[in-house]
């Protein structure tokens, strides 16, 4: 009676790293003569990507609960204007505690909607994209709002920390907290147990709709977290911010290795897919390719990938 | 003292009594058969054990104290472990996370010792003698391995007593074996075993003692040295209502060419060298127990498996199906066991269920055809007297009974000259399952060929014109109806004991 595990080498499971590294190595020796490797390009990949990195990063949690939350975006926008609004009127702290706020109360509507009335999340959220854009827009009137404390912009942004953007610092605190979340504590196991079978999981005692709103809680407070460092990056509020970021953050974590039917999930795998995307989007434009172009080829490499890395 | 102690319980559903007075009791260290037939009420009783439904009246005690359960939790906490059919494991985590699911172990900052519950589920793995690495995903175990990885996670949580439930259904030979010498290692550590089968010889093989139930009464209690198995067998049938088991000879003529003729089919481990002719205007039976390759013959035959070898003749003729399309094409109908999930959309209503597997002859160049489809309706409903007779009503909104007929109704609207029937009576009260048999009769009497496989004996012996013993995945005998003596007579050849 005795049994081994097929320890058999499934090249699939680092493919985003063999992926990662192909096409860094094909951008350094394309574009080496246009500055790719250049340490300001690499530090502005990491920068362009950080507020994709730390909403993948909780979506990776939300997928692997087998759930979706598609009005990030829309949190990040709602959240920069709310921020910059609060600050222009109360000051800095007033100002992040009401972010945190907008990221809260969308995160438990969505929550609530979800575990206690039963909508799917992909309609609930999907709707709820909406609600976030179009307050955002109305309370602003579609203007950008300027944000003019220099603490602020420093922390969620434009500052930076010996060398180092401090939005570096925000997507690897992101990171470590995700992968510990994820691997090394009990919410992480039943988010596993949720998303894997969900039956089994409440035979085994745990209150899955309980834990379908606390992924959708902390989706949406991240949001409104990223919707800060775009407000401090670029010192000001605007309702368009993130837009279309719920997208790329799935495309994150897919091309990372979580399976979009939820049960799995790795946090460092969404980080390279979300700096995978960044590095695509930087190659392209440093080659000078037109906007259509880099949107097509952009696509097409994000399908390539996925196609190859699923499992048969 | 007895493990666990249930007296006088009863239960009943909408107002029919289900479970009438009934005692049971495990000792110590017992392995305890429960027998009954299908609808015995051996499931109400376990699920009343583990918390699921709550008892009309009745006491339980566990280890001489008096308990009450009402929910799967509390009986966890009493020591009642259950070994779920349709697993409770999550495929994604290690055998070890599986085991401390909910449970797991913590070091000082609060976060999970994995490393902790590695070395812990070694020991209990080790103390049940299964040798599994319990670092492996259990997506990737055989089936036989995630049943031993819930007994672990059972025994981890300190049951005393574990419920298994057909636990060798799905498991070969060398697998069952691995598994009884587990559940002896288990009872020689004092833990008492509820083993619900089918199986006269693994019965008497692991069991102690045995329970039998019919019809939500007690029978009898027994130690297995005491009680030879046709009488097990004879308490376990018991006197059966005389109107479903009259049967009407009828003449087939198998002088013809055979509608279907199947020569040496295999398929994977579960159908070998299988073959058998139908005739028009047959019913034949397939008589096995639960995994014996029943159902893998008919999937097989109707394109659903992959065959490995054999040929299929239609009408003298060779035919190759590849999938069920090509079956259906072919004039072949299969009514699957689990009508609700492989036989109908249950959120559409009667005629869009009907209309799914007739979409060519209900359309004309891709348009529905509605005055068609609801002609089509129309007659299903009346000839199949489906109740309530309203075509836009949604199928999950009628009985099981009803919703059995409009899965017929649908395979019949496609003029299949041969149907495969897999348990069609499942879940059905009986004056639907007589309904239900007349049915497969009057299609018989229409010139339909039809293959039926039933765990109720009876049905077989009342509708059947041949009978056919599968065991192994291979057919053990063929009897014409006139050759079998009685149900008792027809179950010992199932069980393969010589009568």
């Amino acid at each position: 009676m005795k049994i081994k595990t097929p320890t058999r080498f499934d090249w699939r499971a680092s493919f985003i790293y063999w992926m990662f590294a192909l096409i860094f190595l094909f951008f350094a020796v394309l574009l080496h003569n246009d500055g790719f490797l250049g340490p300001n390009n690499l530090l502005n990949i990491f920068r362009q990507t950080a507020t994709i990195s730390v909403m993948a990063v909780a979506m990776t949690l939300v997928i692997a609960c087998a759930e979706i939350d598609l009005s990030i975006g829309g949190v990040a926008g709602l959240s920069s204007v709310v921020v910059a609004i609060t600050i222009r009127d109360h000051g800095a702290i007033a100002g992040v505690c009401a972010g945190i706020g907008v990221g809260l109360l969308v995160g438990a509507a969505n929550g609530l909607l979800v575990s206690r009335i039963g909508i799917p999340s992909f309609l609930v959220t999907l709707g709820m994209q909406g609600v976030a854009v179009g307050t955002a827009a109305l309370i602003t009137d579609y203007a950008p709002i300027p944000i003019l404390n220099d603490g602020f912009n420093r922390i969620f942004g434009s500052g930076s920390i010996g060398k180092f953007p401090s939005v570096i610092f925000w997507s690897f605190s992101a990171v470590l907290i995700g992968w510990v979340t994820l691997t090394r504590t009990t919410l992480g196991r039943r988010i596993l147990a949720t998303g894997g079978n969900r039956d089994a999981a409440e035979f085994n005692g745990i209150d899955t709709k309980r834990i379908k709103f606390t992924v959708l809680l902390i989706s949406s407070t991240v949001a409104a977290i990223a919707g800060m460092i775009y407000a401090g990056r670029l010192q000001t509020g605007r309702y368009e911010w993130g837009t279309g970021d719920e997208l790329s953050a799935i495309a994150a974590v897919i091309l990372g290795g979580t399976s979009l039917f939820g049960g799995g999930g790795t946090i460092i795998g969404t980080l390279f897919g979300a700096l995978l995307v960044g590095l695509i989007n930087n190659g392209l434009i440093l080659a000078g390719l037109p906007v259509s172009e880099q949107q097509i080829i952009r696509g097409l490499i994000i399908i390539l990938a996925v196609a190859l890395a699923k499992k048969k | 003292m007895n493990t666990v102690e249930m007296r006088n319980i009863n239960k009943s559903f909408f107002g029919t009594r289900v479970l009438k007075d009934v005692n049971f009791s495990v000792r110590p260290g017992e392995v305890h058969a429960l027998a009954g037939e299908n609808g015995a009420g051996k499931s109400t009783l376990m699920k009343i054990l583990q918390g699921v439904y709550s008892m009309d009246a009745g006491e339980i005690s566990v280890a001489g104290a008096p308990v009450q359960i009402h929910s799967f939790q509390d009986a966890q906490r009493h020591g009642i472990g259950m070994v779920f059919q349709e697993f409770s494991l999550i495929p994604e985590l290690t055998v070890a996370q599986n085991i401390f699911l909910n449970r797991e172990p913590k070091n000082k900052a609060h976060l999970i010792a994995d490393r902790d519950s590695v070395s812990r589920a070694r020991d209990v793995l080790k103390s049940v003698g299964i040798e599994i690495d319990v670092n492996s995903k259990v997506s990737s175990l055989s089936r036989a391995y995630q049943q031993l990885t819930e007994i672990a996670k059972a025994i981890a949580a300190d049951a005393k007593i574990l419920i298994l439930d057909e636990p060798t259904a799905s498991l070969a030979k060398h697998e069952v074996d691995a598994l009884f010498k587990v559940l002896k290692q288990l009872t020689a550590s004092g833990v008492s075993i509820i083993y619900i089968s089918h199986r006269m010889d693994e019965i008497y093989q692991i069991c102690d003692r045995i329970t039998i139930l019919r019809d939500g009464s007690l029978v009898a209690t027994e130690s297995l040295a005491n009680i030879s198995a046709q009488e097990v067998i004879a308490h376990i049938t018991g006197r059966k209502d005389v109107e479903m088991l009259s049967h009407d000879g009828r003449h087939i003529d198998r002088a013809s060419v055979p509608t279907l003729k199947v020569e040496n089919l295999s398929s994977g481990h579960r159908v070998k060298d299988v073959s058998f002719d139908l005739y028009k205007g047959e019913i034949l039976g397939f008589a096995g127990l639960m995994g014996s390759g029943r159902t893998e013959i008919l999937r097989t035959i109707f394109g659903l498996d992959k065959k490995s070898a054999g040929k299929l003749f239609l009408e003298g003729r060779e035919v190759s199906i590849k999938n069920p399309r090509d079956a259906k094409n072919s004039g072949l109908a299969f009514i699957p066991e689990d009508r609700r999930r492989q036989g109908l959309v249950m959120e559409h209503s009667i005629s869009a269920n009907i209309l799914a597997a007739n979409l060519e002859k209900l359309s004309h160049l891709s348009f529905l055809n509605f005055n068609k489809i609801d002609q089509y309706s129309a007659t299903a409903i009346t000839d199949f007297e489906i109740r309530p007779p309203e075509a836009n009503r949604q199928v999950k909104l009628l009985s099981g009974g009803n919703q059995q007929k409009v899965v017929i109704a649908k395979w019949v609207a496609t003029n299949p000259s041969i149907i495969l029937m897999d348990e069609p009576t499942v879940g059905v009260d009986i004056g639907t399952k007589v309904e239900i048999m007349k049915l497969v009769r009057s299609l018989a009497a229409r010139g339909n060929s039809i293959i039926l496989i039933s765990s109720e004996l009876p049905e077989l012996l009342g509708v059947c014109d041949r009978i056919l013993i599968i065991k192994n995945g291979e057919i053990r005998d063929a009897l014409e109806r006139h050759e079998i003596r009685d149900e008792d007579h027809l179950q010992l050849m199932v069980q393969g004991i010589n009568a």
